[in-house]
């Protein structure tokens, strides 16, 4: 930890916590929707081109959710915090480049179908 | 290009079990050996009251902590993913776990007969929040043995609690703590209680 009358202008914030900002150009919350850590995110359409404006960021989400992922998921493996990805997500979102899930609206924790679904598939593990 | 409506391919439900428990009492362990990858990391950056930070000059003024999470996934099918999330252990991070509490199907406190003292906060948390909860008594080597009825005393639990003796560290072992789990949130939530 650096000391405060050794701050400099070069070394005001540790650089793991600007990245975040810098990749999402300073937004904390998403245009559109919400999403929490499990909500799940799927890339739909054709890839976008070089034209698309999209930031390698992006590219990445949409590389990873070729197949279902989640916010927590993706975090992980762009090695990002999960509000960063939130946001980026947003952006897929609005542009119609993937497909996600509003958080916990599906759930419904009394549904005996859902429960049955997770014992059966917990037991042919 | 867009997928007309119908042809939007369908999205996974997705379902939460958290897996709590005092430092070192093995959830990194438990979500490993069930998970289908290693087990990841997801972090939070958060910043005192969740203000919006959009000017970067205000950042250094403000504390940022970043809560760490281990997590794994298991897929169940085509309809449904379970994650299981390890909560963070500091009891300074409780807001985390109310995020991660909220909608989730249940949890697994892990006890340690080492230290059995360290579930206390999580029995607590989980119980206040009525969120349904095993506990999983990790075998250790060379820790105390104990009747389950003492642990189960020691923690003050109803006896409608399930406790499960597990290792973590083995697959089929951390299942079965699961799957006990789902049974008893579906006890307590899908029927009425009583029947």
């Amino acid at each position: 930890m650096r000391g405060r009358d050794e701050h400099t202008d070069e070394h005001w914030v540790d650089p793991e916590i600007i990245r975040p900002y810098v990749v999402t150009r300073g937004r904390t919350q998403p245009a559109h929707g919400r999403f929490d850590l499990i909500s799940m995110a799927l890339a739909v359409g054709p890839a976008p081109g070089p034209d698309a404006g999209l930031d390698p960021e992006h590219i990445r989400i949409l590389q990873l959710c070729r197949e279902p992922k989640s916010v927590a998921e993706i975090a992980a493996y762009l090695n990002l915090p999960a509000g960063t990805i939130r946001v980026l997500l947003g952006d897929l979102f609005d542009r119609e480049l993937v497909s996600a899930q509003e958080p916990q609206a599906e759930v419904d924790m009394h549904d005996m179908k859902m429960y049955r679904a997770v014992l059966d598939g917990l037991r042919s593990l | 290009m867009a997928f007309a409506r119908s042809e939007r391919p369908r999205l996974p439900t997705a379902i939460k079990i958290l897996v709590a428990g005092g430092f070192g009492a093995g959830k990194t362990t438990m979500v490993g050996a069930v998970s289908e990858t290693r087990p990841l990391r997801t972090e939070e950056v958060l910043t005192d009251r969740g203000i919006g930070v959009d000017d970067l000059t205000s950042v250094e003024a403000k504390r940022t902590t970043t809560v760490a999470m281990d997590f794994g996934r298991i897929t169940l099918g085509n309809d449904y993913v379970l994650y299981l999330f390890g909560t963070p252990g500091q009891e300074r991070f409780w807001f985390v776990w109310d995020e991660l509490a909220e909608g989730s199907l249940g949890a697994v406190i892990l006890a340690d007969t080492r230290r059995l003292a360290d579930c206390f906060p999580s029995v607590d948390y989980f119980e206040r929040r009525g969120t349904p909860f095993v506990v999983a008594v990790n075998c250790f080597e060379g820790a105390p043995t104990f009747e389950l009825d003492e642990v189960r005393l020691a923690l003050q639990l109803s006896p409608s609690i399930p406790i499960i003796l597990c290792d973590a560290r083995k697959r089929e072992s951390s299942r079965e703590v699961l799957i006990a789990l789902v049974k008893h949130s579906a006890r307590l939530r899908a029927e009425p209680v009583g029947s």
